[in-house]
């Protein structure tokens, strides 16, 4: 029997055979830690006196969850950060400059076929580009500075194949929100999950972020999609880093295998306060909103505002919605600039926050009102999510926001699709 | 161990044990131990007896990798979770901080029972209700850590893995 991506890239990285179950010890190519989790891997790692940090090269902090600091004691967090990234001669993303997520493959860091960790639960993201990524403690992440190296259990991998075609104003978010639906909450609970299909080599890489960011809200550990020609051109625009592409081998066992036929998907909605309930945009439709939310490391990229601002432009956002955009990092923002997208969006009505997670996750900007339905292309809708306990998340592409902006209630985009 | 149970549902998230909106603002664990459950069960954190346990149903701890969620849990008393699944990040932080966690049925645990976790017999004794389940062992490397209290204090006396 063949392998899957998950286990010859574990392979590689032990030198030796795997089977699912294994638990390895293995050396990561990346540790990455976030301004929420990474103050506390710097405690970790003091109480374990530490006194250096393996490849600090390979080590990358970011302040952008709660950037521009809302608080001194978390100015005071992020100093700590700056000054043991100092000390040790770690990189650090500064406050504008973007989601991690975002940064750690746009900025040309991760390759395919690398072992990534990072203290943040979408670290799953960076499987767009075939590598093996995944989210870890605060602890851990000390321990991986420290030596590293962190163990590993080799997941099993669910297959994924994606048929048919995508229809007008449905796109890849509203392709994993069906998926997550259909899997459940812990439909891929310990195991990785691998992307395949005429709809999956249709996408962008970008739009292949989209997709394996959310893999984590259906409890998998990482999801991979087989790097292809498009895979290759977009990772060498940003390195010169040598590579050597992991594919799965025809033959690989497979926990399941599941089949699922995009051509008459819907635009798909997810009902608050869980990320497994999206229905089809009928069942949605006419939900009155009060706030529009459009960024995170799902749904903060250059396609992402393309297709917001395809509708914004020249209409305006209902006068009771309260639009906010975010981009994932910097070099979105600035292309979104330069192509007259922010202006189409600004002058529609909406408001631009510094890249970064913005109002994702309820520390600052943009916190929803007692009782207002927020309507939002992040990943998660969990109660108290957006920082209000009292307010409704729904979850849905760009397009679907953008239109319901518009509306003031939840609307079908393809009406605003020409 | 022995303690009373605190009794939950199905994917509690971790933005439930402790919202984001706290965790990002302190390291002070005391201070965020406050807040636990906070916007599922307001009060629940000045309920707890130090030793406590939470039963859960399927899912416990899915979301964001909130190391501050298993440290909230245990700053405020909680000694360990059994639950029906767990997910993966929050299965391995909560160990590394040497909270326990036990995969077993928790249909037949109510909020108030007694209970005894025996982690080396494997075994789950319910006093209350008078049952007993038996339960799979985690990983070596898994009881290593917790036997140590988590990962910290682990690596404070190996300095590595390598004995996995
Ligand atoms: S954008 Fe949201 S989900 Fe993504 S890393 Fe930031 S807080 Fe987490």
């Amino acid at each position: 029997m063949g392998k899957t991506m998950a286990e010859k890239i574990f392979e590689r990285k032990v030198g030796k055979p795997v089977r699912p179950g294994d638990i390895v010890v293995a050396p990561v190519d990346w540790a990455m830690g976030q301004d929420g989790t990474t103050p506390l891997a710097i405690q970790s790692f003091e109480e374990m006196h530490g006194k250096s940090v393996f490849r600090p090269e390979r080590i990358v902090f970011v302040i952008d969850h709660n950037a521009p600091s809302p608080l001194e004691s978390v100015s005071r967090l992020h100093d700590l950060m700056r000054s043991f990234a100092k000390r040790f001669g770690i990189r650090v993303f500064e406050v504008g400059e973007g989601v991690c997520h975002e940064l750690m493959m746009s900025r040309g860091l991760v390759v395919p076929g690398d072992l990534v960790v990072g203290a943040d639960s979408h670290t799953c993201t960076y499987g767009a580009i075939g590598a093996f990524s995944t989210g870890i403690g605060s602890t851990e992440l000390a321990v991986v500075m420290m030596t590293g190296k962190l163990w590993f259990k080799v997941p099993e991998t669910i297959c994924i194949r994606l048929l048919g075609e995508l229809p007008k104003g449905v796109y890849a978010k509203d392709v994993i929100l069906h998926l997550a639906a259909l899997l459940g909450a812990d439909g891929a609970t310990y195991q990785a999950i691998e992307f395949h299909g005429p709809v999956v080599e249709s996408l962008s890489v970008e739009e292949r972020a989209t997709i394996t960011n959310m893999v984590v809200e259906v409890g998998a550990k990482a999801g991979l999609v087989p790097p292809d020609a498009k895979t290759l051109s977009w990772v060498r625009e940003r390195t010169d880093r040598p590579f050597e592409v992991v594919l799965p081998d025809p033959d690989a066992a497979y926990a399941k295998v599941l089949e699922i036929d995009c051509s008459s998907l819907e635009p798909q909605v997810a009902f608050p306060h869980r990320v497994d309930t999206a229905r089809g945009i009928r069942e949605a439709e006419g939900i009155p909103i009060q706030e529009a939310f459009i960024g995170t490391c799902t749904n903060g990229r250059i396609p992402d505002l393309e297709v917001a601002a395809q509708i914004l432009r020249g209409r305006k956002v209902h006068p009771e919605v309260r639009l906010i955009v975010a981009p994932a990092s910097r070099e979105v923002f600035l292309f979104a600039l330069e192509k007259g997208w922010v202006e189409d969006i600004v002058k529609a009505g909406g408001v631009f926050v510094p890249p970064g997670c913005g109002p994702c996750v309820g520390t600052h900007q943009g916190i929803p009102g007692d009782g207002w339905n927020v309507i939002s292309t992040a990943n998660r809708n969990f109660r108290g999510r957006m920082g209000n306990r009292e307010a409704s998340i729904y979850l849905a592409s760009p397009a679907t926001v953008a239109a319901s902006a518009i509306e003031g209630k939840i609307t079908d985009p393809r009406t605003y699709l020409g | 161990m022995t303690g009373r149970i605190h009794k939950f549902g199905d994917d509690i998230n971790t933005d439930y044990i402790i919202s984001g909106k706290y965790k990002f603002k302190t390291l002070d664990m005391q201070e965020l131990a406050k807040h636990v459950m906070e916007d599922i069960d307001p009060g629940f954190a000045s309920r707890v007896q130090p030793g406590d346990f939470i039963a859960a149903g399927k899912n416990f701890g899915c979301g964001s990798s909130r190391e501050q969620a298993p440290r909230a849990l245990l700053a405020c008393g909680i000694r360990g979770i059994l639950a029906k699944s767990f997910a993966r990040i929050f299965f391995r932080n909560a160990i590394n901080c040497g909270l326990f966690v036990v995969e077993c049925d928790t249909d037949r645990f109510e909020t108030g029972d007694e209970v005894t976790v025996d982690l080396g017999e494997g075994r789950v004794i319910n006093h209350t209700r008078g049952f007993e389940l038996s339960v799979a062992p985690l990983p070596q490397v898994m009881i290593d850590i917790l036997k140590e209290g988590g990962l910290v204090n682990y690596f404070k006396k190996y300095g590595s893995f390598e004995r996995v």
